[in-house]
């Protein structure tokens, strides 16, 4: 990296730092990087939050365990003249030292089961998807839309061309080249993405065709599994428009790295008009593949 | 004590045997045994080692340039399975073989032959294991855990299997002369609230083997059956259910887990109050602490499975049930911190190593309190902050600990000193490429990076690079720490002591160094006053 290269990253660490500290949604992954991000659903403050506060208790504990020590190996050296001393027990300071992690673990555990319940809450829900995943793309189906069913739209979206070619052993292509507009989108992009409405409470019902395979969007502040034979179900309720990237985070054999996520979050007009545009008949989408409640016996597949 | 004088009443027929394959390969001295775990260990280490330098090689920057993404996947899986079943697991037996027998006067394990067998089939186990590398169908690849439906996928499972229940056999064997030894061959008076908090840490660490191992060979064994004889337990098209596979292999997973950080806390505990020159703190609380941590390891499973779609009920118990393991963790720490706190120190490779593990086994520790967080962990889960965690905990806990104690030992053992300063060399290159390795990961993970993938989008290069550079040096740090036990096992000139420490106490430091073939033989008269432990009234 040149001596500006490095100028840039540092004025960029300190931008995204400051990004990402300050509670901006970020829609994919930045250069230098270090805190998780805000999200950019209504739940998704959530463990961005907790993962602040735990952060922080623990750097503060940290501190005065660390300090602790550093100052005990500083002041009880034996090059210092130091004499050992005989005391091994002390029940008062024992008493405080299990105390005081208990009250704070009660604080935190309080945060945490707060979030988790709201989470866990997938009533009143607007909209309906599932999603199936398969060795190593990802099925969409539209199941309903503010109490109407939907039935013929349902597509599946697998890693876009671009980077399947760089990414290649020995493809010889560069994939800081792999953009769209100015963001790099390698290993990021699909062929068509998940199109969704703002401000909708939409329900995803997850499961598998083959192997197990995790659905995760960062800035829904969750990722969950997608099992052969179980159907999870999680919600997101995106706060602003725009394309959110994600990954497969279940290792689901040899191309799990390369069977990413997109969402696109639309105005409410804007879907409303997706979505007419893709239950005309001449949008007709393919047959539904086999899905999981119906899993074929897994055999022979090199995964 | 009076170990010379019951020594020389006895004439030394029995030495160590002198054909070498009488004395290696028949042996039953625990010394010998735990020699060969030890070396063992280290070969595996540095195989499994192997794969990581090229993990990290094909992730220095991204695109693929190396291996197909198939080969990646079995380099992930089998470094965990080497590191785990091959370099941590057999180096705390080799230590508790070494220094168990020493440590409460014993003249050797309770099942000599037992524990022949037992190391004996771990070369078996791991030839077989290594072995699918050159199958025509690849190694395993679906990850250490072997998650169906995937790991019915790979060819070489029946292997991976058969090679698991040797290992299983193995630790239990191990685990079974360990409590025996333990329970049944105390010298006179040295009672169990006096044994050194290593010995007690094995014990604990011993029945939590006895517990989990079965549980793991018969999560293996399903896949087996599943996969070459028709049933259906993990396959949902026939009734199964992947996630049942999950809790049985975390309920073996997570006192694993333990099984190889209790060891270490155990050395830790020997380590400290020596250089430390002071007894160390809250002796029972230490012991009750690993005790309950023990118990806590069976009832935090589910925690590996956040993200499967657990009822909130479970997600609530086993969130609480985790975040509770800080308590008795935290009190070892403190305990450790006071232990220092007012002594007399001195820092030599043992005491440095012990301090790097306090400070970043605690990291390894907070990470792993925020991973205890539910929502939360449904970000963490299965990215680059999990590996950062277990790494801590793993590599700059379990290792460390491992490598304090080769240090800490290693003069009992050959009767020579080690270069200390080759050691502070190795130390100091450790610490800090182990940290340029493994701290860039938390933020990886932050920003989004998913485990077990071989190429990664642009945003993640930097801390990529980094990481990888800090494990290349890491790598080739190692090698100092062949050349120091080497040189001290067959080349130094400077004979150690038999205290060896000015600060240690307790029954090994009592015996000649380099420790006799056979020790014990009469059971040592204890002197409290000898014992670290020897006058526990808190």
């Amino acid at each position: 990296m040149t001596s500006g290269g490095i100028r840039r990253s540092f004025t960029a660490t300190a931008a995204l730092a400051l990004a990402s500290f300050g509670s901006v949604a970020l829609a994919a992954p930045g250069p230098w990087q270090l805190n998780m991000e805000r999200g950019a659903s209504t739940w998704s403050h959530v463990p961005y939050h907790l993962n602040n506060t735990a952060l922080a208790v623990c750097t503060v504990i940290g501190m005065l365990v660390f300090g602790a020590m550093f100052i005990a190996m500083f002041r009880f050296r034996k090059s210092r003249g130091a004499v050992a001393e005989k005391w091994s027990h002390n029940t008062t300071v024992e008493v405080v030292w299990t105390t005081i992690p208990v009250l704070i673990l009660i604080t935190l555990a309080y945060m945490a089961t707060g979030g988790l319940t709201t989470w866990a809450d997938t009533t009143g829900s607007q909209m309906t998807v599932k999603v199936t995943g398969y060795q190593w793309k990802w099925r969409y189906d539209y199941v309903d839309y503010m109490g109407k069913s939907i039935d013929k739209v349902g597509f599946m979206s697998k890693l876009d061309t671009r980077s399947d070619q760089t990414r290649q052993l020995g493809s010889g292509m560069d994939p800081f080249a792999v953009k769209v507009g100015d963001e790099n989108t390698y290993l990021l992009d699909v062929d068509k993405p998940l199109v969704v409405p703002v401000d909708t409470k939409i329900r995803f019902v997850i499961t598998s065709g083959d192997v197990i395979h995790s659905w995760w969007v960062p800035a829904t502040g969750w990722k969950i599994d997608a099992i052969p034979g179980i159907i999870n179900a999680a919600w997101a309720n995106f706060t602003t428009p725009g394309t959110y990237r994600g990954q497969c985070a279940e290792l689901c054999g040899q191309d799990h790295a390369f069977m990413p996520i997109v969402v696109v979050v639309k105005s409410k007009a804007d879907f409303a008009k997706w979505l007419a545009e893709q239950e005309a008949p001449s949008a007709a989408p393919a047959p539904a593949p086999q899905t999981a409640q119906v899993a074929a016996p897994v055999a022979g597949k090199q995964g | 004590m009076s170990y010379a004088a019951t020594h020389d009443q006895h004439d030394d027929h029995h030495g160590a045997p002198k054909g070498f394959f009488q004395r290696w390969c028949m042996s039953t001295n625990h010394k010998d045994i735990g020699t060969l775990y030890l070396i063992f260990s280290l070969t595996m280490l540095f195989i499994g080692g192997s794969f990581a330098m090229l993990i990290r090689a094909e992730l220095f920057k991204p695109g693929m340039q190396l291996m197909q993404p198939y080969f990646f996947n079995e380099m992930t899986a089998m470094h965990a399975l080497v590191m785990i079943f091959g370099a941590i697991m057999p180096a705390f037996v080799g230590l508790g073989n070494w220094m168990i027998p020493l440590m409460v006067g014993a003249p050797d394990m309770a099942l000599p032959r037992m524990n022949n067998l037992s190391f004996w089939i771990l070369p078996f186990a791991f030839a077989l294991l290594l072995s699918t590398l050159f199958l025509p169908g690849g190694g395993p690849a679906g990850g250490w855990t072997m998650y169906p439906p995937l790991s019915l996928q790979s060819s070489s499972l029946a292997y991976a299997v058969f090679a698991i229940h040797l290992m299983g056999i193995s630790s239990i064997m191990g685990a079974i002369n360990i409590i025996a030894t333990i329970l049944n061959m105390r010298a006179p008076g040295m009672d169990l609230m006096k044994m050194p908090v290593f010995v007690w840490s094995w014990l604990i660490t011993a029945f939590l083997l006895i517990a989990v191992m079965p549980a793991l060979a018969g999560a293996v064994t399903m896949l087996l059956t599943d996969k070459y004889f028709g049933t259906n337990f993990f396959n949902p098209g026939g009734g199964g259910d992947p996630v049942l596979y999950q809790h049985i292999f975390w309920f073996f997973g997570h006192p694993e887990v333990y099984i190889m950080i209790l060891p270490a806390f155990g050395i830790i505990s020997e380590i400290v109050p020596t250089f430390a020159r002071k007894p160390i703190f809250g002796y029972k609380a230490m012991v009750f602490a690993i005790a309950c941590i023990a118990f806590l390891s069976f009832i935090v499973w589910a925690h590996h499975m956040f993200a499967v779609g657990l009822p909130l009920g479970a997600e609530i118990f086993f969130m609480y049930a985790t975040m509770l393991i800080s308590v008795p963790t935290g009190v070892k720490v403190f305990n450790w911190v006071a232990t220092m706190w007012g002594g007399s120190m001195t820092f030599e490779t043992p005491m440095l190593f012990a301090i790097a593990f306090i400070i970043l086994f605690t990291i390894g520790g907070f990470s792993g309190l925020m991973m205890a967080l539910v929502p939360a962990d449904f970000q963490y889960h299965d990215t680059y902050f999990i590996v950062a965690h277990f790494h801590y905990v793993l590599v700059t806990g379990a290792l460390f600990a491992i490598i304090g104690a080769a240090y800490y030992w290693m003069p009992k053992w050959t009767g020579n000193m080690y270069s200390e300063f080759w050691g502070k060399v190795h130390f100091w290159n450790s610490v800090v490429w182990v940290n340029v390795l493994f701290f860039p990961q938390h933020f990886l993970g932050l920003a989004g990076m998913p485990r077990r993938i071989p190429d990664y989008n642009v945003a993640f290069a930097n801390f990529n690079m980094i990481s990888s550079i800090g494990g290349f040096l890491f790598g080739a740090t190692q090698l100092i720490f062949v050349g120091v036990l080497i040189h001290c096992a067959f080349f130094s000139k400077k004979k150690a002591t038999d205290r060896v420490w000015e600060g240690a106490k307790g029954l090994e430091w009592t015996i000649p160094s380099p420790a006799p073939h056979h020790t014990f033989e009469v059971p040592p008269v204890i002197n409290d006053d000898e014992l670290a432990h020897g006058h526990v009234n808190d």
